[in-house]
């Protein structure tokens, strides 16, 4: 498998995301600048880091949605490469339009970062076969901007269509309808806000992340 | 030209802000207030635009940027 890390300014969860998808894949991760108009040939997965890209100005990942490797992002969405936006990553794709809805301040106004347990949805997407039969998954959010919100009639959408993939078994931020992670129509992008590369080995405390990035190797 | 762009939650969006500085006003004794929506205001010169097309303009940069309209609300000031 060939993946890619995009690295925005303010990006944080770059290395992180590179070292916990070489261990859980073997694939080879390349690094990739914001400013680049191209991407590495033949990639089969593109990680949209955490982090506070270009500092959370005026919108979290409003600014990061329109960086010139981002033109080249949506290309290969539509080509039907996997894209996962992590956290920061999330919000992107959301403010990209290459997913529904935004991400609000969390309903507490605080940030919270700790283990939570995670509802698997969808079993038989691309980013979760690997967990098998399988219906919970431990992983970190670390997020103040972590509130899913999308309008009633894109809720009931997304809600309908079997695009909402995890759930918080115990909402940590008021997400609407517990949305933790989701996909988009195509089924080949993925945001959540809880970061797999936080828990991709046991001394992590879970390594339930592992298994997300290793659902991939099938259609790698 | 000058232009001032007001960025604001839309109604349906629950506004945690808000809600936190309404409850400190209370708590420090103005106990009328109620609603309270927090927002931001974008100022900035704009030349190179006739002044009949300026509205349109801003409101591209507006949708583009300066909004996201899935959560978002905007209004144009131009003096």
């Amino acid at each position: 498998m060939k993946a890619a890390v995009v690295v925005f300014p303010g990006s944080n969860c770059d290395r992180d995301c590179k070292v916990a998808v070489e261990r859980s894949t073997g694939a080879s991760v390349s690094m990739v600048w914001h400013a680049e108009t191209a991407l590495p040939a033949g990639l089969d997965l593109i990680v949209l880091p955490g982090g506070f890209s270009y500092g959370d100005y005026l919108r979290c990942g409003a600014m990061a949605a329109l960086s010139p490797v981002m033109t080249e992002v949506r290309r290969a969405a539509e080509r039907g490469v996997a894209v996962v936006g992590i956290c920061n990553g999330f919000q992107v794709l959301c403010e990209s339009g290459l997913l529904p809805g935004a991400l609000l301040r969390n309903m507490a106004l605080k940030y919270v970062c700790k283990p939570v347990e995670l509802v698997i949805v969808q079993p038989e997407t691309r980013f979760t076969r690997a967990f098998g039969s399988r219906r919970r998954a431990v992983m970190t959010v670390g997020n103040g901007e972590g509130a899913y919100f999308a309008d009633a009639e894109t809720l009931s959408r997304i809600e309908g269509e079997g695009q909402v993939v995890f759930r918080y078994a115990e909402n940590p931020n008021g997400s609407l309808n517990d949305i933790a992670g989701l996909i988009n129509a195509g089924g080949n992008v993925l945001g959540l806000m809880p970061h797999p590369d936080r828990a991709f080995e046991p001394e992590l405390g879970s390594a339930d992340g592992a298994l997300l990035f290793q659902s991939l190797l099938e259609t790698a | 030209m000058r232009v001032r762009v007001h960025v604001f939650l839309k109604s349906g969006v629950l506004d945690v802000q808000g809600k936190a500085v309404e409850n400190a006003l209370h708590g420090l004794g103005w106990s009328g207030v109620s609603d309270v929506r927090v927002g931001k205001t974008i100022d900035f010169d704009l030349a190179g635009v006739e002044a009949s097309a300026a509205e349109a303009e801003v409101k591209r940069m507006c949708e583009t940027l300066l909004a996201n309209t899935v959560i978002e609300g905007y209004r144009i000031e131009l003096s």
